[in-house]
């Protein structure tokens, strides 16, 4: 979708304000709201495209005025809602509705850094051939999903050089929308800067992206 | 600064306000059997004592004092860093990119803050500003120069922005003047934002 979530060549924000000894949180509800989103993720109804999904498609006003973590407490109680973790009649009382079992939690504190130090891959075996080969002149496609997509406004219809392949991958414009993986191989594409943003740009530099192959087509 | 969202931890009735909305959630969760408290508390464990910048250090200086390593990490970053015990969320596919004297890399993610969570924990907030994901890709300089670096026209910068699930670390240079220094002495000087490309490792 063509969200305020996709910033990339925006105007406007002002500088960059590092943090001199920035704390991991900055208040203790930061580090529970992590935890809660995360530790939710492990029943496992949704995935990690879905809750980008979730992020991207809160109001615009609502996405730049909150901060990360607000947005992380947004999202988690959209999915839990959404996967009938919790009801809305739950959330607006606070109170367990009694007619309801009560589950196991999924994660325990034992299993949270085998969990950690597992992650959740997105490499997929498939016994499909590399469209595109490193070397070769590509062009972003000019698409307008109004779900979810990784192919960002500032590339589209640019054109740019495969440098690596990295296998396939899960696809996270299905994924997104519950409709299966369907992996896809996924490129790195080198853009030069002055093909994204002009004469103005630095004749040397350029942006780095990793792309679906469903993203590209022959330039 | 009340007009940026990233700097309103100093709003006292909207800090309260999320402190009881995030306990009155985690409460419903738990009595729900949705969550296990003592896992929450383990998670913020280790993303505040155990996965963070120290572990990027490592891997940087055991590519610059062990040709061998360095070889391995170029050429498949997620096992080579794997072999220090460092691997998993957000960081299950990991590429290094190398600064030289010719090159200087950056690292953003324009769609969300996407970051190379098990060699660098979490990621700043100014990573995840909305400054940051807009500019880097347009005026990577101007943003270099917001952290105080000015690069020459000459040396190439290259953005990488982390548009799937491969997570990048910069192998920063290693500075002149370094040679005799130990092992936890490197590490010392590679700071966070090395590794993410905002900055140049000082020598000492």
């Amino acid at each position: 979708m063509n969200g305020v979530h996709d910033m990339g060549g925006m105007h406007g924000f002002g500088p960059v304000e590092p943090e001199a000894n920035e704390p991991v949180f900055h208040a203790p509800w930061e580090g529970r709201v992590l935890a809660i989103r995360r530790a939710l993720g492990a029943w496992r109804k949704w995935n990690i495209d879905a809750g980008r999904h979730s992020i991207e498609t809160l109001p615009p006003a609502d996405y730049l005025r909150m901060s990360y973590y607000e947005k992380w407490l947004a999202s988690a109680i959209k999915l839990a809602l959404g996967a009938g973790l919790i009801t809305e009649r739950e959330l607006e009382t606070g109170q367990r509705d009694p007619s309801a079992p009560v589950a196991t939690p999924p994660l325990t504190a034992a299993m949270v850094m085998p969990a950690i130090l597992k992650g959740s891959p997105t490499h997929r075996d498939t016994a499909a051939k590399p469209r595109f080969a490193a070397g070769q002149a590509v062009r972003a496609r000019d698409i307008n999903p109004t779900s979810h997509t990784r192919l960002p406004r500032y590339v589209r219809g640019r054109r740019g050089t495969v440098e690596r392949d990295h296998g396939a991958h899960v696809f996270p414009d299905s994924n997104a929308r519950f409709e299966g993986e369907n992996p896809q191989y996924l490129y790195t594409v080198r853009f030069s800067a002055r093909e994204l943003w002009g004469e103005s740009a630095n004749p040397g530099d350029s942006v780095h992206l990793d792309l679906w192959e469903g993203y590209l087509d022959v330039a | 600064m009340a007009t940026d969202p990233d700097h309103d931890h100093g709003h006292d009735n909207h800090l309260s306000e999320m402190v009881l909305r995030v306990k009155a959630l985690e409460t419903l969760l738990v009595a729900k059997g949705l969550v296990d408290p003592a896992a929450l508390d383990a998670m913020i464990d280790a993303y505040e004592n155990k996965i963070g910048p120290r572990n990027g250090a490592r891997v940087v200086v055991k590519a610059w004092t062990d040709p061998a390593y360095k070889a391995r990490l170029m050429e498949d970053a997620t096992t080579a860093i794997a072999e220090l015990g460092y691997s998993g969320a957000q960081g299950e596919h990991m590429v290094v990119v190398e600064n030289t004297p010719a090159v200087h890399n950056l690292v953003v993610c324009t769609l969300c803050s996407c970051y190379p969570w098990p060699v660098l924990g979490l990621p700043p907030v100014w990573y995840k500003s909305s400054a940051y994901r807009s500019r880097a890709v347009i005026d990577p300089r101007g943003v270099l120069q917001d952290f105080g670096l000015t690069l020459p026209d000459d040396v190439a910068v290259r953005v990488w922005d982390s548009t799937a699930e491969i997570r990048y670390l910069v192998l920063p240079e290693r500075p002149p003047g370094t040679e005799g220094l130990s092992v936890e002495a490197l590490e010392a000087l590679v700071t966070r934002d090395t590794m993410i490309g905002t900055a140049r490792v000082a020598a000492p």
